[in-house]
């Protein structure tokens, strides 16, 4: 963690602070991995991320191979999740469906996450009428509900994966910017910020050497919680046909594309990816919340 | 004291017009300028290029943007807001009529969540830091995060597929009373129940702990009143401040997702009118309808705020000094 940082800057009379903030760093890894919660979520991550990298490789059936004689099968030896309308072994599909999710979901939160942190920065390191023009612009984007925002984009320009990425990774920018901002305001008066300043440093060479590294630990928390909300988004684009795209295997889409046989009883084409949706959110969410606690304590 | 409560309303108020105003800018750059050429886009790439050239004449969208973007505001001061190309009608009234059924759906919403969501934070203030309380903030933020259409399938199968009590379709048959409207809203209610009910328990559970360790109660307490009413008349009155703000925020996020519900349960709102016509590409109807969902969102944040200052009085004195 402490790297980057001004370590031997003699002109900061600040050698406590990074050693105190390694300790630091060593107690929030000792009571993230005693937190149940932390473990779990961690796991749940764990899993699906080994599923999305390793489980074309091993999975019993091609997930995108066509068995039209062996439509909507119930669960069985042979396909343990069974088939859905196409014949396709739910099975290998679900866990082959991690992949498209983990890596549009992370993709898009570094967008957002970097994207917002450059916005707080900017607004609260130069306040004034920057901050007032940019802080209004940013209320006019939240003041949608997010979906709507995406959606609205993404019929303009079409859905394609980088579109994805970037749309919602610029929708939940404002959110990281207001809490990388009001992070900045805290430190933007302190010693270490004047420090700099009057040994002549630039302004962006404050913002990203000087301030930035002290105000991590709330980024790094926003950029979890905004992971959640990202596979959030993602999964309900592609539900609402403005995600990912068929023939992909992903969760959302293949919801979208099965729920109407549910009446049927056709249960198994939906639920495994319905469950395992619920599962990555929830783990996503563990890890976040215990993240929050750790630091904050 | 009066005058600084009005000041500061119209200063709200003004804030809030300006929000609307550069809302309808974004919304008309992402419905007219964005697709570039709105013709073309309806058409697909394979159409005559005279045939293009026809509708955007008949579209309209030929015009300078400043143009066509002058006379959509004018028309919409006018209750104008311009015709459908999928439906070859005016749009205001499908808005209308949709933003009565979204906000049934809502109203259906708020009236499950509201009771649920603040007995769950009430209870789990009375037991802070007992398993009770672990139980209902763990299960509260689980929820929260869970995506609409994913709870609304677990919902669907159980009780409409597995138990059979409640009906699929959010739509009910024409003419129906409102008890079997009510009947037909429960289940598509349900997944924005669960999506709300982990915000509005945190709310009352912190401003509960907070009103119950607060100098009041505890010389309410010592005075000898009677524990419920020290809870009725002092605790929860102060604890349900934040909770009341929080429930008028959260119906502008409740529209919101009432995109997914309300096409998933095939009901004729206003979110699924805004899908309907993204995917047709009726680019008329979708700016409408997504302005539409912003002003009520920005009308709910500016009740929201204005009722947080009615309610406290330290706010309420805090624009005067």
């Amino acid at each position: 963690m402490s790297e980057g940082m001004p370590l031997a800057d003699p002109a900061v009379p600040m050698a406590a602070a990074p050693a105190g903030r390694e300790e630091k760093g060593r107690g929030v890894a000792g009571l993230l991995l005693r937190s149940p919660a932390f473990l779990l979520g961690a796991a749940i991550l764990l899993f699906w991320t080994a599923c999305a990298l390793f489980a074309p490789s091993f999975v019993p059936y091609d997930p995108f191979a066509d068995d039209l004689l062996n439509t909507l099968q119930p669960p069985s030896a042979e396909h343990w999740f069974g088939t859905d309308q196409l014949g396709r072994d739910v099975f290998s599909r679900v866990l082959v469906g991690a992949r498209d999710i983990l890596t549009i979901a992370p993709l898009a939160t570094i967008v957002g996450t970097v994207a917002g942190t450059a916005i707080g920065l900017i607004t609260g390191y130069f306040g004034g009428w920057v901050d007032a023009v940019i802080g209004r612009l940013l209320e006019v984007m939240l003041s949608l509900p997010l979906i709507i925002v995406a959606l609205l984009v993404l019929v303009a320009l079409g859905p394609s994966t980088p579109t994805v990425v970037v749309v919602v990774g610029l929708v939940f920018a404002p959110l990281v910017a207001r809490t990388v901002r009001a992070a900045v305001l805290t430190e933007r008066h302190l010693d270490y910020v004047a420090a700099a300043a009057v040994r002549g440093e630039g302004a962006p060479y404050i913002m990203i050497a000087e301030i930035l590294p002290n105000i991590l630990p709330p980024i790094i928390v926003e950029g979890t919680v905004r992971l959640g909300y990202a596979i959030f988004t993602i999964a309900s684009l592609s539900f609402l046909g403005f995600g990912v795209q068929p023939p992909s295997p992903d969760w959302g889409l293949s919801i979208a594309e099965n729920y109407g046989v549910l009446v049927g009883g056709f249960w198994w084409t939906v639920v495994f990816d319905t469950a395992a949706t619920a599962s990555l959110i929830v783990g996503v969410n563990l890890v976040a919340e215990s993240l929050q606690r750790a630091l904050a304590e | 004291m009066k005058g600084a409560l009005g000041r500061f309303f119209l200063r709200r108020l003004a804030l809030s017009l300006l929000t609307l105003w550069l809302l309808s800018i974004v919304v008309f750059l992402g419905c007219q300028v964005l697709p570039g050429d709105p013709a073309r886009a309806i058409l697909g790439p394979l159409a005559d290029p005279r045939a293009v050239a026809a509708l955007n004449q008949q579209l309209g969208s030929n015009r300078p943007p400043v143009e066509i973007y002058l006379s959509w505001i004018g028309g919409l001061l006018t209750g104008d807001m311009g015709q459908s190309y999928a439906y070859r009608a005016p749009v205001a009234p499908f808005i209308g009529h949709a933003l009565v059924n979204s906000l049934k759906l809502a109203a259906m919403v708020f009236a499950i969540v509201v009771p649920i969501g603040i007995g769950a934070g009430v209870l789990a203030a009375l037991r802070a830091g007992r398993p009770l309380d672990r139980m209902i903030s763990v299960a509260g933020l689980s929820l929260t995060v869970i995506p609409e259409f994913v709870s609304s399938i677990a919902l669907i199968l159980v009780f409409a597929v597995l138990l059979r009590w409640l009906p699929l379709s959010a739509s009910w048959p024409a003419g129906s009373g409102p008890l079997v409207q009510i009947q037909h809203l429960i289940l598509p209610a349900l997944p924005l129940v669960i999506v709300l009910f982990g915000y509005i328990a945190r709310m009352t559970r912190a401003g509960m702990v907070e009103a119950l360790s607060a100098d009041y109660t505890r010389t309410a307490v010592l005075k000898g009143l009677p524990w419920p009413t020290v809870l009725g008349r002092h605790v929860l009155r102060n604890a349900l401040l934040p909770t009341i703000t929080v429930i008028a925020a959260q119906m502008g996020y409740a529209l919101g997702g009432l995109v997914v519900v309300e096409t998933l349960f095939r009901y004729q709102g206003i979110g699924s009118l805004v899908l309907g016509a993204a995917r047709a590409k009726d680019f008329a109807m979708l700016q409408a309808g997504i302005l539409t969902v912003g002003a009520f969102f920005i009308a709910t944040t500016l009740v929201a705020d204005l009722l947080t200052t009615l309610l406290d009085p330290r706010l309420r004195t805090g624009g005067r000094r």
